[in-house]
């Protein structure tokens, strides 16, 4: 159950990020939405042998983190809870790819090291981008955003339903499980049979909720739209946000500095 | 089976945002015009209910580790296909955005496996024609547990695929199949397991809730042409990328045979190289790493592989020191940020 219970508290956490006031939450999300795309296609474009020339990306984050006033210990966390999937899928490279790919002096390094050390720096820097823009951004102005893009209205309104009733509803279902869990002696009524019906419980007193909600939406007017504090508007700042960022990304995935600055260190050997 | 950006091609992730796109507004297109109104807001509800229901979990007999719902098919039984795409879909973002289970750019490739498998392929050819004439308990487990089966089985080859024609992952084609079928074999079967159950208890508790999607089926027909349309169209896409794959693949060759041949070879296709790369081609293997610096080397007479080492030192030393910067600006900028408060 902690780890139930550990999901939940890290989706209200980061809920309660993306109501910050930094100067990077109050950029339009769509500025953030659009920067955030490029920096992952750009990281990810690169072949699949790069290691130092994905280094200068972390720049982003380092950035990113403390203007927008993310605690870095949190994200750090996160991130080591996830990193043995990370281990996961790039572990067979090493085992499959075993060419030498460079010298590190008298050590030959196999393609499949180098490559799997290129995973690594991807996951991280995907994964770290996603978490910033969900902590400055907020999935309201994700949704938002994406609705401007020109996703299906549909869609966008089913993805703040979604969300807004995660809350409501995993707390009820860690209440249920911790209440079974509480019952059930040495494991027992844990199986397939009680959670059939538990969940199926859930999914009745659901669907009630679903059409109770329903109804009191539209006793209040609703149209299919929602509305929120902020509203969209791209101004100045939104641009230069864009201006700065996104020609960046695209100038460190043509040229690569860091084996200039490498050479410049050692003195042009 | 959630797929992460760190293993996925722009290419491959650029496509099956395309396919995935379409699907999601050919679907609510289709929501928009067959459910009647109060079915939107069931949609998100029972979205977040499927967040909720892998909240709880339930131990696996035998084996000491506990599963949870995944709730593609259940979905599917619930809404009917279109419906419960947009549904899996919007269930998929959140996890993407909230927990990184599967990144933002592999999420097209997320969304087709994980969606579009259970809702249009296991559901409406699988569960449907088992349980359409009678609906009985039994009828009702094994539609579920074989259509989550197949449904799972679909989505993880599909990954393979998506993987393979990425190109990142250095794990042949065999072994990735071997490892992955069996593994959601019994993911599968648990899956459905767990769908049945849940089925069986809401179809004897309120039956009504399960005759849901069924009392739309004067549209079902028409649908299975835009299904195959869509199938092909995908099917297309992969193989065309499968065989893009395999077309650049020579590189490997290329680079196996140059590193053979001796420096000469090396230098010959520099020129090339240097082009494709400004092509923005993903051109290269290793090569990259050493005909960039090869050059000056050349022009000093410097053998290879000391090039080689200058490369490698050089990139790494580059690297941490920029990896540095990056560091040290990260904390003078929370120093400063917390002064300015």
């Amino acid at each position: 159950m902690p780890e139930a219970a550990r999901t939940f508290t890290d989706l209200n956490y980061l809920d309660q990020l993306s109501n910050g006031e930094s100067a990077v939450h109050r950029l339009d999300p769509r500025a953030k939405l659009l920067t955030v795309m490029v920096f992952i296609a750009m990281v990810v474009s690169f072949d699949r042998y790069e290691v130092s020339a994905l280094l200068p990306y972390f720049f982003f984050p380092a950035v990113m983190i403390p203007v927008a006033g993310i605690p870095a210990r949190y994200i750090a966390r996160k991130y080591l809870f996830l990193l043995p999937f990370a281990v996961l899928i790039g572990i067979f490279n090493p085992v499959f790819d075993r060419d030498t790919a460079m010298f590190l002096g008298p050590f030959a390094v196999s393609g499949g090291l180098v490559s799997f050390a290129s995973i690594l720096i991807r996951f991280t820097l995907t994964a770290l981008a996603a978490f910033i823009l969900v902590a400055v951004t907020g999935f309201n102005g994700i949704c938002l955003s994406l609705e401007r893009f020109k996703v299906p209205k549909v869609f966008c309104v089913q993805l703040m339903m979604l969300y807004r009733y995660i809350f409501v509803l995993s707390n009820e279902a860690v209440r249920m499980g911790k209440a079974r869990d509480m019952r059930s002696a040495g494991g027992k009524g844990k199986g397939v049979r009680v959670f059939g019906s538990l969940i199926g419980h859930l999914l009745l007193r659901t669907w009630d909720r679903a059409q109770r909600v329903h109804m009191a939406m539209l006793s209040r007017g609703f149209t299919g739209e929602f509305h929120i504090r902020r509203p969209l508007a791209f101004r100045a700042p939104d641009m230069a946000f864009v201006l700065f960022w996104c020609p960046l990304f695209i100038l460190l995935r043509c040229f690569d500095p860091v084996s200039a600055i490498g050479r410049l260190l050692l003195g042009g050997v | 089976m959630h797929m992460a950006d760190a293993l996925i091609s722009p290419a491959v992730g650029g496509t099956m945002w395309a396919v995935s796109a379409a699907a999601v507004a050919y679907c609510s297109k289709k929501v928009k015009k067959n459910l009647d109104e109060h079915k939107v807001p069931l949609m998100g509800v029972l979205g977040a209910f499927v967040f909720a229901a892998m909240m709880i979990n339930f131990t696996i007999p035998g084996t000491g580790s506990s599963g949870h719902l995944g709730g593609g098919l259940l979905l599917a039984v619930l809404l009917g296909p279109h419906a419960a795409f947009l549904v899996i879909a919007s269930v998929l973002v959140v996890q993407a955005l909230f927990f990184a289970d599967g990144g933002l750019l592999a999420l097209g490739c997320n969304i087709f496996n994980l969606g579009f498998f259970p809702a249009f392929i296991a559901y409406p050819l699988i569960y449907r024609k088992i349980v359409r004439e009678k609906v009985t308990t039994a009828r009702l487990a094994a539609a579920s547990i074989i259509a989550a089966v197949i449904g799972l089985q679909l989505g993880a080859f599909s990954v393979v695929l998506e993987t393979l024609a990425s190109g990142i992952s250095s794990l042949p084609f065999t072994t990735f199949v071997l490892l992955m079928q069996p593994i959601h074999l019994a993911i599968g079967v648990g899956e459905g397991i767990v769908t049945a159950s849940i089925v069986s208890f809401v179809w004897k508790a309120d039956p009504r809730i399960l005759e849901g999607p069924s009392t739309t089926k004067p549209s079902r027909p028409a649908p299975a042409g835009y299904l195959v349309g869509i199938l092909l169209a995908a099917a297309l896409l992969i193989g065309g990328l499968l065989s893009w794959y395999a077309s650049s693949h020579p590189d490997g060759l290329e680079w196996s045979i140059a590193k053979a041949i001796g420096k000469g070879e090396l230098q010959g296709s520099d020129r090339i190289h240097d082009f494709m790369a400004s092509l923005q081609e993903k051109t290269a293997f290793l090569p990259d790493y050493a005909f960039r610096q090869s050059k000056p080397d050349a022009s000093q007479g410097m053998q290879g592989t000391d090039g080689r080492l200058g490369t490698s030192v050089s990139g790494i030393v580059g690297g941490l020191f920029t990896l540095g910067l990056a560091f040290l600006l990260g904390f003078a900028l929370k120093r400063f940020s917390f002064k300015g408060r």
